[in-house]
C-alpha cells in the first residue's frame, strides 16, 4: 500500500481518573476509508480530537506522510490536510456558500478590494467539481444540515485535505442523504483522499470502508481490513471484556406499576413509546447516542411536548406540561449534563441541594444559612458527599460528589419516580460503585428507577429490565437474566445479520 | 412563515419608518414638507455617523457604551484648541478624531488584552470620557467658535448640509469597507463565531480591536459635527446617544448576538430615531415626556429584534447535547 499517509503510533492520553487512550495505534493510507467503532468511552473521540490539534497528547509520536510532526492547534492540522468533519459542523451561518468556502483565502482585486465575482465563479467551480448543487449566495443558515456537511467536506477538500475525520457523519442524514455521501467518499478515494470513519453504526462501516479499528477502553484492539472480519466478531471486539466493576443488587421490584407509559409519540423523534416502572424496580434504557432516550426522558418531565400518548402515575392519567407539573407528580430527573443542567457551580453545596425545596424549608419566604445547613446536613451525611461541607461551593466537589448532590435536591423532594440520565458519566470507579449502591438502596426504598446509559456494564450490573431503544423506538425489552452485552448491542445496533458485508 | 419572518427581521426598521411618515402626515401637515424633511436628514445624520460605528461593533458580537461620551470630549477638546489655544482649525479637529480613535482604541485594547466584556469595558470609558471633558471644560460650554469651522455644522453644499454630506461621505466608506474588502467579510465571520473565524485564519483580535477604534473615530466625528452645529462644546452633550446608536443598529437589522448589521439598515434606524425626535417636536410634547417615548421606541426597536428571531412562543432552550441537525 505504500507510505501510510497518517501514523499515529503509541498514544497515550490520560483525563483525571480515566486513562482514556493507552497506547493505541492507528494507520491510515491515502485513498483509504478507514472505519473506527467502539463503545461510548472507548476513546475515539480522543482520539480523533488529538489528530485534530485539539487536545495534546501525553505519549506517543505522529507521522504525516512519514515525517514526525507536532500537531499545535486545529489551525495547524488543517494547514497539514486533516480535516475533521464534526457533528455540529463549523460553518458560519450568517455568510454566504461562498464566502464560508472561501472565508481566509478570498479573491481579491488588483486594489485589494474583495473581487467578487471572482468568489463566486471559484466557489461555483468548487461546488461543481465534486457534484454539489448549491447555491453560491445562498445564506448558510437557511440550508439544510445534508447539504451544510457536504459544503464543509468541499471547503476542507478545496483546502488541499488530505485526510478527512469524519464523526458520526450520518447520524442526522437520511437514507437517501447517506447513500449520497458514501458516493461522494468513493469519489473522494478515488482522488487519494482519505477518510477516518467513525459511527455507530456496524453496517454502514461494513459498507463503506477498506479496514476497520476497533478500540476498547482506551486500547488498540486490532486493526483489520473489512474482508477479513464479520459485524459479529466486531461487536464481540467491542464488548468483550471482564464485567470487572461488582455490581450488588439487594432490591427487588414489586409488582405495583407506578409509572406506565402508553404509546408516547413525538414526531421526528420518538414514536410508540411504551412501558412501566414497578415499585422498587430499575429500568435500563440502552441504545446508542442519538436514539432517542434522552428525549424520551425529557419528554416524560415535561421538558418537551408530546404528540400522542398517555402516561399514568400509580394508575392515574395525568399531563405533564412542564417540569413543575412532574415535580409535582412526584418526579425527579438527574440530567446527563450536571454541569450545565443541575448544578449551580458557584454556589454552595447547601444551597444546590436545597433550591427545589426551598419554599418547605422557608415557609416565610427568609432564608438563614444555619436553616439550609439543618436541611441539607441529613443528605449530606445521607449519601455520604465529601467533603461534607454545606458551604463549600460545588465546583469544588470532584464529579462523583457532584452527582450526589444533585441526587440530594431531588430527594429532598421525596419523587416517586427517579429519571437519571447518565448518571456515572465521568465519574471515576470507586464513586460509579457508590453511586450504584445508592440506587440500589433507593429502589430498595421503593422508588421506581429509569436509568439511561450508554454503558454496557452498568446496564446490565443494575437494571431489573433492560428497554433498548433504536432510531427513536424501543426495539427490544430483555429481562435482567437474559441480557447480555451481545444483545443488547446487537438490538441497539438493529440490521446486523440482515445487511452484514 | 420562515420567509415571511425574514423579510420583516431584514425590513423591520423600513416598515417603523414607513409606519411613522405616515402617520406624522396624518398627525400634522406641518411634517410632509421639503425644508421639514431636510431637517429631518439633519437631525439624523450626526446620529447615523455615530451609529454606523457602533453597527460595526454590534457585527463583532461587541458593543460600544463609550460613543455619547466620546462625542462630548471630542468636541470638548477640539473646541477648547480653537477657542483657549487658538489652534487653526484643521488642526483642531484632526486631533479632536485622534483623540476619538484613542478612546476606541483603549475600548479596544481592554476588550483584547484585558479581556473584559465588551459592555464593562465600554462603560468604564464611557465613565472616563465624560469625566474628561467636564474636567477639562470645568463643567461650561466653550463657544465663540471660528466660523470656518461651525460651516461643518450648519453650512451647505448645493442646498445640502454640511452634516450629510459627511454622514453620506461616511456611510458610502462603511459600506465599501464591509461588503467589498476582505476585511469586511472578516468582521462577519468573527461576530458568526470567533472560534470558527480563527480556524479559518482571520486575524481575530486585530478585527476586534479596529472595530472597536472606528467606532470611537466616528463618535469622534460626531462631536465635532455636533460642536459645529451647535456653536458650542457642551459638556453634558451625548448623553443617552449611546442608546440612540444602539436603537438605531438594531432597527436596521443588526444583531445583538453579532454577525448581522448593514449600512443600509442602521441608516435607516438613524432616520427612524430623527424622524421620532423631529415628529414629536413638531407635536408640541415637552422635551422631558420626549425622553419616555424615546425610551419605549428603544424596547420596540429590541423587542421585535427578539421577537422575529425567535418568534413569540419559542421553547425554553434547556442545553441539550444535540447530535446533528441543528
Amino acid at each position: 500500500m505504500g507510505e501510510p499517509l497518517l501514523r499515529a503510533e503509541g498514544i497515550s492520553k490520560a483525563f483525571p481518573g480515566v486513562q482514556a487512550l493507552d497506547r493505541v495505534t492507528l494507520e491510515i493510507f491515502p485513498g483509504e476509508i478507514h472505519g473506527l467503532v467502539g463503545e461510548n468511552g472507548a476513546g475515539k473521540s480522543t482520539l480523533i480530537r488529538i489528530l485534530a490539534g485539539a487536545i495534546p497528547r501525553d505519549a506517543g509520536r505522529i507521522f504525516w506522510q512519514g515525517q514526525p510532526v507536532e500537531i499545535a492547534d486545529p489551525r495547524h492540522a488543517r494547514r497539514l490536510g486533516i480535516a475533521v468533519i464534526h457533528q455540529e459542523l463549523s460553518l458560519l451561518p450568517n455568510l454566504t456558500v461562498a464566502q464560508n468556502l472561501l472565508l481566509g483565502r478570498e479573491p481579491r482585486t488588483r486594489w485589494g478590494l474583495l473581487d467578487r465575482r471572482a468568489m463566486e465563479q471559484q466557489a461555483w467551480r468548487i461546488l461543481h467539481e465534486l457534484g454539489l448543487d448549491l447555491d453560491p449566495q445562498a445564506p448558510v443558515g437557511s440550508l439544510p444540515f445534508a447539504q451544510r456537511q457536504m459544503l464543509e467536506i468541499a471547503r476542507a477538500l478545496s483546502e488541499n485535505a488530505r485526510l478527512l475525520i469524519m464523526d458520526e457523519p450520518t447520524s442526522a442524514l437520511s437514507d437517501r442523504e447517506i447513500h449520497r455521501l458514501f458516493e461522494l467518499l468513493r469519489d473522494l478515494k478515488a482522488r487519494g483522499v482519505a477518510v477516518l470513519f467513525i459511527s455507530h453504526r456496524l453496517e454502514e462501516i461494513f459498507q463503506i470502508a477498506d479496514r476497520i479499528t476497533i478500540l476498547r477502553d482506551g486500547h488498540h484492539i486490532g486493526t483489520f481490513p473489512i474482508t477479513e472480519v464479520t459485524p459479529s466478531a466486531v461487536v464481540r471486539m467491542m464488548v468483550g471484556r471482564e464485567m470487572s466493576e461488582m455490581f450488588v443488587k439487594t432490591a427487588t421490584a414489586g409488582t405495583e406499576a407506578i409509572l406506565e407509559v402508553r404509546d408516547l409519540t413525538r414526531e421526528g423523534v420518538f414514536y410508540g413509546v411504551s412501558f412501566e416502572i414497578r415499585r422498587g424496580e430499575i429500568v435500563g434504557l440502552a441504545g446508542l447516542v442519538g436514539a432517542g432516550r434522552t428525549e424520551v426522558a425529557r419528554a416524560l418531565f415535561g421538558l418537551d411536548p408530546v404528540d400522542r400518548g398517555e402516561i399514568r402515575i400509580e394508575g392515574k392519567a395525568v399531563r405533564i406540561r412542564s417540569p413543575l407539573d412532574a415535580i409535582r407528580l412526584g418526579m425527579a430527573l438527574i440530567p446527563e449534563d450536571r454541569k450545565a443542567q443541575a448544578l449551580f457551580l458557584s454556589m454552595a453545596l447547601r444551597s444546590n441541594i436545597t433550591i427545589a425545596a426551598l419554599p418547605r424549608i422557608a415557609p416565610l419566604g427568609l432564608l438563614s444559612g444555619r436553616r439550609l445547613d439543618a436541611a441539607s446536613q441529613p443528605c449530606i451525611r445521607h449519601l455520604d458527599i465529601r467533603p461534607p461541607r454545606p458551604g463549600i461551593p460545588v465546583r469544588h466537589l470532584s464529579g462523583g460528589n457532584q452527582q450526589k448532590a444533585v441526587i440530594a435536591r431531588w430527594l429532598l423532594l421525596q419523587p416517586r419516580i427517579l429519571i437519571m440520565d447518565e448518571p456515572t458519566r465521568g465519574i471515576d470507579v470507586a464513586a460509579k460503585a457508590e453511586i450504584h449502591a445508592l440506587m440500589d438502596r433507593l429502589a430498595r426504598e421503593g422508588k421506581a428507577i429509569l436509568m439511561i446509559s450508554s454503558e454496557l456494564p452498568e446496564i446490565l450490573g443494575i437494571s431489573d429490565r433492560i428497554l433498548v431503544m433504536r432510531e427513536g423506538r424501543i426495539v427490544g425489552e430483555l429481562k435482567r437474566e437474559e441480557a447480555t452485552a451481545d444483545r443488547v448491542l446487537a438490538l441497539a445496533m438493529g440490521g446486523l445479520h440482515a445487511r452484514a458485508a | 412563515m420562515r420567509g415571511l419572518r425574514d423579510f420583516l427581521g431584514r425590513w423591520s426598521g423600513g416598515l417603523v419608518l414607513l409606519a411613522l411618515w405616515l402617520a406624522l402626515t396624518l398627525m400634522t401637515p406641518r411634517f410632509l414638507t421639503p425644508s421639514n424633511l431636510l431637517n429631518v436628514a439633519l437631525q439624523s445624520s450626526i446620529l447615523a455617523v455615530v451609529a454606523l460605528g457602533m453597527t460595526l461593533t454590534i457585527i463583532s458580537g461587541g458593543i460600544d457604551l463609550s460613543v455619547g461620551s466620546v462625542v462630548a470630549f471630542t468636541g470638548a477638546l477640539t473646541a477648547g484648541l480653537m477657542v483657549r489655544n487658538s489652534w487653526p482649525v484643521g488642526g483642531a479637529i484632526l486631533v479632536g478624531l485622534a483623540a476619538g480613535l484613542a478612546m476606541g482604541l483603549l475600548n479596544g485594547a481592554l476588550v483584547i488584552y484585558g479581556r473584559l466584556v465588551p459592555f464593562i469595558a465600554t462603560l468604564s470609558t464611557m465613565a472616563i470620557a465624560r469625566g474628561l471633558t467636564l474636567v477639562y471644560t470645568r463643567g461650561y460650554p466653550i463657544s465663540g467658535l471660528p466660523e470656518a469651522f461651525t460651516f461643518l455644522g450648519t453650512g451647505d453644499v448645493l442646498g445640502i448640509p454640511m452634516p450629510v454630506l459627511v454622514m453620506m461621505a461616511v456611510a458610502a466608506g462603511i459600506s465599501l469597507l464591509l461588503n467589498h474588502t476582505p476585511w469586511g467579510l472578516h468582521l462577519y465571520a468573527v461576530g458568526g463565531g470567533e472560534d470558527l473565524a480563527w480556524l479559518s485564519g482571520v486575524r481575530v483580535k486585530r478585527i476586534k480591536g479596529l472595530v472597536y477604534g472606528m467606532s470611537g473615530l466616528l463618535a469622534g466625528l460626531g462631536g465635532i459635527l455636533l460642536t459645529a452645529r451647535l456653536w458650542s462644546a457642551q459638556p453634558n452633550v451625548g448623553i443617552g446617544l449611546e442608546l440612540e446608536a444602539i436603537a438605531a443598529s438594531v432597527l436596521g437589522g443588526a444583531s445583538l448576538s453579532g454577525g448581522y448589521g448593514s449600512v443600509r439598515g442602521t441608516l435607516v434606524g438613524a432616520l427612524v430615531m430623527g424622524t421620532v425626535g423631529n415628529g414629536l417636536n413638531l407635536l408640541e410634547v415637552p422635551s422631558y415626556h420626549q425622553q419616555i417615548i424615546k425610551g419605549l421606541i428603544f424596547i420596540l426597536a429590541v423587542g421585535l429584534d427578539q421577537l422575529l428571531k425567535t418568534g413569540p412562543l419559542s421553547a425554553r432552550s434547556i442545553p441539550m447535547r444535540r447530535r446533528g441537525a441543528s
